[in-house]
């Protein structure tokens, strides 16, 4: 059995919340290049020359891309042979989020929801596990908004309402989220599962990296027929109109209950912030 | 759609030329508050004391700016969103305050607000903190230190970006998303 020392998690995790709240993933500002050179209204193509410049300033000056440096949230595939020696994976992990908020001069958004006191040290973050076959550990990291997860829904569709009910939904919560949650946007879709279990989905979903393809050919197609349908509603970017309000759709499907629907859309602003290591 | 130089304080004549869709390069001093702030704000007029700073053509900026690193006044520093402050923002434009900055939409209250009191409604680029920051030459807070991020801040900034969204006339610049395109009405 292969053992891991809590401290290698520590500063993995540290080093991802800062670099990850530094450097927008290739992929994004790539897609972001592609988006800019189809928009023909001025503002549009403003803001893509201002997101661009604010990959290099951030870049450049180590701060980070947007002051909401996020609600810190992973996804951890434990290898079922490896141990780990020291505190508790959790607590390693937070340890991780306290140090690397401090060191990275992150901004500090976690609060008592009824106080609204802040817990001082972005902790504690939101964990999903899953416990996997072999030795590694694989922790991805997402540096979540809130105002892009303030647009985001959860619902119980009825089954006959089907494929046309899903897209309805999703377009209809696009629409009403308009300029609030920083377009253009990702859109993370979760369909199947429980209550709990579609957001889950959609937001794993989000861990893809934009302009790839779904394995299921299937649900690959419903994607590309989403994203175009979501840029016919021509919010653009900020909400100053042009082509693009999404930058791209993700769809995670699981099987459900014969009584359920369950459909949840987590909405990801443009500073689509994530990173992934394995230990 | 025009551009302009001005500074803030604001003028009642400034802000009233402005229309939705002319860039605003602002300069001058500002003032930091987002949710906690002015909920404390309230508090303050609600038992008629004294508030931090003058109202009287003040520009509210609504950011919960990033830690300063080492060598700059202010961290990452861009606008978050300002429905949120929805139902505080009427009755400070009615106490003398000219502008707000922020992203995403406000509701028709603040709309009719901004009508009735002459003021304007500036959008700043959401997610460009770090672009935005480098407009900040000084930072300072003046209440409500506890509040951390949340603190009321003293900006002093130089040609700060800035779209009008919402103006004295009941203008909106941003779009309506075409339902029917897509089969939604
Ligand atoms: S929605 Fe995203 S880009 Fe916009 S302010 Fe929040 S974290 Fe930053």
């Amino acid at each position: 059995m292969r053992t891991l020392d809590s401290d290698v998690i520590v500063d993995a995790v540290a080093g991802m919340c800062i670099h990850a709240n530094r450097y927008l993933p290739e992929d994004v500002q790539r897609c972001f290049a592609q988006c800019s050179s189809k928009e023909s209204v001025p503002a549009a193509r403003e803001i893509f020359r201002q997101l661009t410049e604010n990959c290099t300033l951030a870049a450049r000056t180590g701060l980070p891309l947007c002051q909401d440096t996020g609600l810190a949230c992973f996804f951890v595939e434990l290898g079922q042979d490896l141990h780990i020696m020291g505190r508790n994976i959790r607590e390693a992990i937070n340890d991780g989020v306290r140090k690397g908020y401090d060191e990275g001069r992150l901004r500090k958004s976690a609060c008592d929801p009824f106080t609204r006191a802040n817990t001082g040290d972005n902790t504690p973050s939101v964990i999903h596990f899953d416990i996997v076959p072999g030795d590694t550990l694989r922790i991805s990291f997402m540096a979540k908004g809130g105002g892009s997860e303030n647009m985001s829904r959860v619902t119980m569709l009825a089954p006959a309402e089907g494929w046309e009910g899903i897209r309805k939904f999703v377009l209809q919560r696009v629409a009403e989220a308009g300029p609030n949650p920083c377009p253009p946007i990702v859109v993370g879709i979760g369909i199947g599962g429980t209550f709990d279990y579609a957001p889950v989905l959609a937001k794993k979903a989000l861990l893809r990296k934009l302009g790839d393809r779904n394995p299921d050919p299937g649900l690959d197609a419903r994607e590309k027929e989403l994203l175009a349908d979501i840029n016919k509603l021509g919010i653009g970017p900020m909400g100053l109109g042009g082509l693009t309000t999404a930058l791209d759709v993700k769809m995670a499907v699981s099987p459900c209950h014969i009584a359920s629907l369950p459909l949840a859309v987590n909405i990801q602003c443009h500073s689509a912030r994530h990173e992934e290591v394995e230990l | 759609m025009a551009e302009y130089r001005m500074n803030a304080p604001l003028s009642d004549a400034d802000a009233e030329k402005l229309r939705c869709g002319d860039v605003v390069f602002l300069s001058g001093v500002i003032y930091t508050a987002r949710d906690a702030a002015h909920k404390r704000l309230m508090d303050l007029l609600d038992q008629n004391m004294e508030l931090p700073f003058d109202l009287k053509g003040a520009v509210i900026y609504y950011v919960g700016p990033s830690p300063a690193p080492e060598g700059r006044p202010i961290g990452s520093a861009g606008p978050t969103t300002s429905y949120r402050m929805d139902s505080y923002a009427p009755r400070l434009h009615g106490l003398g305050v000219k502008a707000s900055i922020g992203k995403g939409r406000r509701n028709a209250e603040v709309i009719n607000a901004l009508k009735k009191f002459g003021g304007v409604y500036f959008g700043a680029t959401g997610g460009a903190g770090a672009l935005l920051s480098m407009r900040i030459a000084e930072a300072r807070v003046i209440a409500f230190e506890d509040l951390g991020t949340e603190a009321i801040r003293e900006l002093k900034v130089s040609e700060f970006p800035l779209l009008v969204i919402n103006d004295s006339q009941g203008g909106d610049l941003y779009v309506t998303p075409d339902r029917k395109a897509v089969g939604l009405e």
